[in-house]
């Protein structure tokens, strides 16, 4: 049989789980880390990271509002996804997510991105013109209390709100890797640290993206980059990363002293099918060389230019590196068998429902809603807005 | 009751909350049909609806009640506990109206092979083989009599006749 190498029995032959499924973790990912990182200058008051505190909650209610769509391609039926919530089977930790993402999404995000908000949603409702004066006005709620009280009251709540949300972040990740972990026929996946790595993984790939997209948007505003921000965001980058990588590693140490009667086969596998993506891509080049160069710029004093390089391709070697993590689960707790002495192979598609280029679209749709996000509810401080209509 | 008026919008959000909810509620309960959860996680009146479906199987005895001479032959044979439907198809229509409704003979050559066909996930001691090698493409119904298949059994002579009649 084509792409199939020893036994495999007859379920095991097609991979079901495709590369949409690598996606769905990898964006949820990204949201948890994005929310993490607004966390620290809200709830910890790291004050350093303030400029990416709005941008880092619109990256994670664009990559939030992607990230079922994923499922959604793979399962088909779309209309049949409400159910989810009409319906809800009790005892599936599938199922139970979906309140868990709708609690995450309007709860915690919007609840927290519209009440930072307000003071300018009420401002641009009364200077706006057009269709924008009218969506800012629906966006009010019909309130315009701006006053000192009432934008102290969204201060603490917003507080509330970021800390309830800290627990819900690490929930809505922690829960992709349970249902990873949690699967005990499968012994690729099945390991109570699963959650704990997708979580730190998550919180390392969020940073890395909103840095990413910090100084990318910074630079297309031909603004000066804050280097005080970033080199701190690096800094905490750097440290989460290591802890996640202690974590994989223990993982690791801990199968390979185990050695069960799946270690033949799981380290054959990791040795050929997903040598690349593993061995090559996520240690070595994705993880080891940004933990180097994380490394020198917490060490020596580096002009500007070079930190901002090495940030730059640090953190893009994080996305991949986590993005290879993500695939070498998924992928990889299909490719051998059960009887362990079977391996079978993944054959992306290209233009297929579940292919190689819908990957792609998908990955680039959360960019085009951070876009519309930041046209609405603009980032960084609107120099036009004057204070001359505060007030009821 | 300043407090309460500073904190005016949180109410208006929460309010939209609870509309939201209210929705959910109403949709709810037009979408989700009556009978669910009547026994169990599904549509009670699927049970019903089921059992409306017409028959298709007529099950082994209603077969042995005509085809005595094969049911003989099959009782004493390795294919004792095979029922014939397994091989022969759904044939309630034809138990029902056997004169108009003919079933087709099963190819041997590719029946035979879906149980026979060599594998490890099979016990060692399961007849299998590769039929290409063991039959060169021949139908296995050439050699062995399928309702008693053990080739020197006493109904290996019948083997030409094989199948239903």
């Amino acid at each position: 049989m084509s792409g199939v190498e020893g036994y495999m029995y007859p379920n095991e032959v097609t991979l079901y789980w495709s590369v949409l499924i690598v996606l769905y973790p990898f964006i949820t990912g990204l949201v948890a880390g994005a929310f993490i990182l607004a966390s620290l200058e809200r709830v910890f008051r790291v004050e350093a990271v303030k400029p990416t505190y709005r941008l880092a909650l619109l990256t994670a209610l664009a990559f939030l509002l992607v990230a079922p769509l994923p499922l959604i391609l793979h399962l088909g039926h779309p209309f049949r996804s409400p159910e989810m919530y009409f319906t809800p089977h009790s005892t599936s930790a599938m199922a139970m997510f979906g309140y868990v993402y709708m609690w995450y999404l309007m709860a915690v995000l919007v609840f927290e991105i519209w009440l930072d908000y307000r003071r300018e949603i009420v401002l641009w409702s009364q200077q706006s013109k057009g269709l924008m004066r009218t969506i800012y006005k629906i966006m009010a709620l019909g309130s315009s209390n701006i006053g000192e009280r009432s934008l102290h009251i969204d201060d603490k709540v917003g507080w509330i709100v970021t800390l309830i949300g800290i627990p819900s972040a690490f929930l809505l990740h922690g829960y992709v890797g349970f249902i990873f972990g949690s699967l005990k026929a499968n012994p690729w996946w099945s390991s109570p640290l699963m959650p704990v790595v997708f979580i730190f993984s998550a919180m390392v790939s969020g940073i890395a993206a909103v840095m990413l997209l910090y100084m990318a948007v910074t630079k297309l505003r031909k603004q000066a980059i804050d280097m005080r921000c970033v080199d701190t965001i690096a800094m905490y980058m750097f440290y989460i990363f290591i802890i996640d990588f202690s974590l994989e590693m223990l993982d690791l140490v801990h199968r390979v002293y185990e050695a069960d009667e799946s270690f033949r086969t799981l380290n054959f596998m990791v040795h050929t099918k997903l040598y690349f993506s593993q061995i090559v891509l996520q240690i070595f080049v994705g993880t080891l060389v940004p933990l180097i160069l994380l490394f020198i710029t917490q060490m020596v004093k580096l002009p500007e230019i070079a930190r901002k390089r090495i940030y730059v391709l640090s953190g893009s070697l994080i996305l991949i590196s986590v993005f290879a993590m993500r695939w070498n689960v998924v992928i990889g707790g299909q490719l051998f068998s059960k009887s362990f002495i079977g391996y079978t192979t993944y054959k992306m598609a290209l233009v297929t429902r579940e292919g190689l280029l819908v990957a792609i679209g998908l990955t680039i749709l959360p960019l085009f809603f951070l876009w519309a996000l930041v046209k609405l509810l603009p980032p960084w401080p609107d120099k036009d807005l004057h204070e001359a209509a505060a007030g009821d | 009751m300043s407090g309460l008026k500073d904190a005016g919008h949180l109410f208006r959000f929460a309010g939209l909350f609870v509309l939201a909810f209210l929705v959910f509620l109403v949709v709810r309960a037009y979408v989700v049909p009556k009978s669910f959860g009547e026994y169990g996680h599904y549509r009670g009146a699927a049970i019903g609806e089921i059992a409306a479906h017409p028959v298709k199987f007529a099950g082994r005895q209603t077969c042995e009640t005509c085809h005595t001479d094969i049911a003989d032959i099959k009782a004493k044979g390795a294919h004792a506990h095979v029922n014939c439907e397994a091989c022969h198809g759904a044939l309630a229509a034809h138990a029902d109206d056997p004169m108009s409704v003919t079933p087709v003979k099963p190819d041997s050559a590719v029946l035979c092979a879906r149980c026979h066909t060599a594998s490890a996930a099979k016990p060692a001691s399961f007849p299998q083989v590769d039929p290409a090698e063991h039959s060169g493409g021949a139908p296995c119904v050439t050699c062995h009599n399928p309702h008693s298949p053990i080739i020197g059994s006493d109904f290996t002579a019948n083997a030409a006749k094989g199948g239903a009649k």
